[in-house]
């Protein structure tokens, strides 16, 4: 498959191109025959796959390693809630709000990126695990004096996307066949994904992208060559940042009620984890393993107890228990084996393979 | 008389107690060779790192091209066009040797974020020119058949060639090579030499480190001899060689100067 992708032959690349948007196209209706609650995973799984295409500018391209990004989905979800919502009686079209949703949590980045700019590796992963906390908390306490997040009671009601009177919420018949909301979510999620893969793709083949690659592989080296390392680095923040914006205000949707409940550290783990799992800076292979984190837990969900009611005649282990033994058997067997992540970038292959 | 591209105007660095350089003043012609050396330790290095912005001096100043240097960030003193190679081989060793020259053209290209994100005409007309810029300077140098290897990859020869290049790309008037023929073989000195020189016959000017006496006074028009952090001698290669100063600062002092110095230090 991905040998049909990188081939020279346009007509054989295009035919590879063809094939993964058929199986993108036909993935949720066979999902919805299985339940509408898995279109709704889907759902879920090409957000975090968003997410994770964002994280990885930051981590795959510049190599800053950020802790808290869970933080500007935090940004971007609250930024759409208090837009559309009847908490202030705002109700925002969703083309409006989204790209307010890029900008805050872009500004957000700056802000986190401005102070953070001398650090690095462990240190820079300290500070920015403290910012995702400070986020949170500050979502929780934002009650008081005035109200503007409403605590930890978190804002319900959110707007769905809608377009000039077409309603993703809402249920309704199209070509003679029953779309539910997910159904027509889902095509537009993967449509935005699409977009910041695109995005993706270009900043890393661009000077910007290269002068990332430069600093993360020697700054002091990237700045006698002239790169203007602080704003780079701030670039590399404020540009993953509101890509985290943007997947925050698709997920306050998505969901209709957020409270800081959802943005936890664990969440800023589960993306990075995503990140390095897929294969840092390898967008497909970030893309893959959002795809994988987000949709095992959920088999396991609706697998583990069923399997052991029929073959051992009661549940003896929890499904988040095998959830998180499997994570961690996972993670191992991923260091030992596939150091680099599942799709390893060609320059992180090169980093971790041994000296010839 | 020629002109001055950079002066270096009572420079000083201290670290602590240690006096890394002090009070260093010397003027480089625009289009010579000036060598820069001294024994280990004597603070050449510092001085480079001074010189591009990575530290900033205590006291003292450097007047680039007509213009300050001060408080200059790394990246500005390569803007205004003076580029280094360094000591210890600090390339980009995971990327291939055409990127690090393509890098190197950063700062003498444009295209922004919205550029990149657009891929409008202009953005992928300098991207095409980048790439042909970087293999020119690839061949110019003599690493062009390794265009597509790693960094990593290459020889300890070809690498520091490649640093060369890779400065090269950002178009500098002053091109200052910090040891580069350390840990090359009597061929690959012999190139470097031959670079060295038509770099500078292309209009470049060149400052130089090297431990490497014999393709120092072979290379340099002028040379400036350091040792403790000062300048001890300062001039033609002839004349520095026969410096008594900085023989004994290469040599040491014999037992017998040593007992006149104290001799008349006594009296």
């Amino acid at each position: 498959m991905t040998n049909l992708l990188k081939s020279e032959n346009p007509s054989l690349r295009w035919l590879g191109f063809g094939m993964i948007a058929l199986a993108l196209i036909a993935l949720p209706f066979a999902l919805q025959w299985a339940g509408t609650a898995w279109v709704r995973i889907a759902n879920l799984a090409v957000l975090f796959a968003l997410l994770s295409v964002g994280l990885n500018i930051v981590v795959g391209f510049a190599g800053l390693l950020d802790l808290g990004y869970i933080a500007f989905f935090a940004v971007g979800a609250y930024t759409y809630a208090l837009l559309a919502s009847p908490h202030f009686g705002l109700h925002l079209p969703f083309y409006v709000i989204l790209p307010i949703c890029a900008a805050v949590a872009c500004l957000f980045g700056v802000l986190l990126g401005a102070p953070t700019l001398k650090l690095r590796g462990d240190y820079l992963a300290i500070v920015t695990l403290g910012f995702g906390e400070i986020i949170r908390i500050l979502m929780n306490n934002l009650s008081q004096p005035i109200n503007i997040t409403n605590g930890p009671q978190g804002i319900t009601g959110i707007d769905n996307f809608t377009f000039f009177g077409f309603d993703f919420g809402k249920k309704e018949e199209i070509f003679g066949f029953e779309w539910s909301g997910p159904l027509k979510y889902y095509f537009l999620l993967v449509a935005i994904l699409m977009l910041a893969v695109m995005v993706n793709f270009r900043l890393k083949n661009s000077r910007i992208g290269r002068a990332w690659e430069a600093i993360r592989e020697d700054e002091i080296a990237a700045r006698a060559m002239g790169i203007d390392t602080t704003k780079m680095k701030l670039l590399a923040f404020a540009m993953g940042a509101s890509f985290g914006g943007v997947a925050g205000g698709i997920f306050s949707a998505l969901q209709g009620f957020i409270s800081p409940e959802s943005f936890v550290l664990g969440e800023s783990i589960i993306v990075l984890a995503m990140v390095v799992l897929g294969g840092m800076g390898n967008i497909w292979g970030v893309v893959l393993g959002a795809v994988l984190l987000s949709f095992v837990p959920e088999i396991l969900r609706y697998t583990v107890e069923p399997f052991q009611k029929m073959v051992l005649g009661q549940v003896w282990i929890e499904p988040e228990i095998i959830r998180m033994l499997l994570f961690g058997l996972a993670l191992v067997l991923m260091m030992l084996y596939r150091p680099a992540g599942m799709l390893p970038s060609a320059v992180r292959k090169r980093e971790l393979a041994k000296e010839e | 008389m020629k002109n001055i591209i950079l002066k270096a105007d009572h420079v000083t660095k201290h670290f602590g107690g240690i006096k890394a350089l002090t009070d260093v003043s010397f003027e480089i012609p625009q289009g010579s060779i000036y060598g820069l050396i001294g024994p280990n330790g004597a603070g050449k290095t510092t001085f480079f790192n001074v010189l591009t912005g990575i530290y900033t001096p205590d006291e003292g100043s450097f007047i680039f091209d007509g213009k300050s240097l001060t408080g200059l960030k790394p990246s500005d003193v390569c803007a205004a066009g003076i580029a280094r190679t360094f000591q210890n081989i600090r390339l980009f060793s995971n990327l291939s040797a055409l990127e690090n020259v393509m890098i190197g053209r950063h700062v003498r290209t444009r295209a922004g974020i919205w550029g990149a994100m657009l891929q409008t005409k202009a953005t992928r007309d300098e991207e095409a020119a980048i790439e042909v810029r970087a293999r020119e300077i690839l061949d110019y140098v003599g690493v062009a058949h390794r265009a597509n290897d790693l960094a990593k990859h290459l020889s300890y020869g070809d690498q520091r060639r490649l640093e060369i290049a890779r400065a090269l790309a950002t178009d500098p008037k002053l091109l200052a090579l910090d040891e580069p023929a350390a840990g090359m073989n009597a061929t690959e000195k012999l190139g470097l030499k031959t670079l060295i020189e038509k770099i500078r016959k292309d209009g470049m000017t060149v400052l130089l480190i090297e431990h490497d006496m014999k393709l120092v006074m072979n290379v340099v028009d002028q040379l400036v001899v350091l040792e403790y952090g000062k300048s001890i001698a300062e001039g033609l290669p002839r004349d520095v060689q026969n410096n008594q100063k900085v023989i004994e600062a290469y040599l040491g002092v014999s037992d017998e100067d040593m007992e006149k110095a104290q001799a008349e230090e006594v009296q």
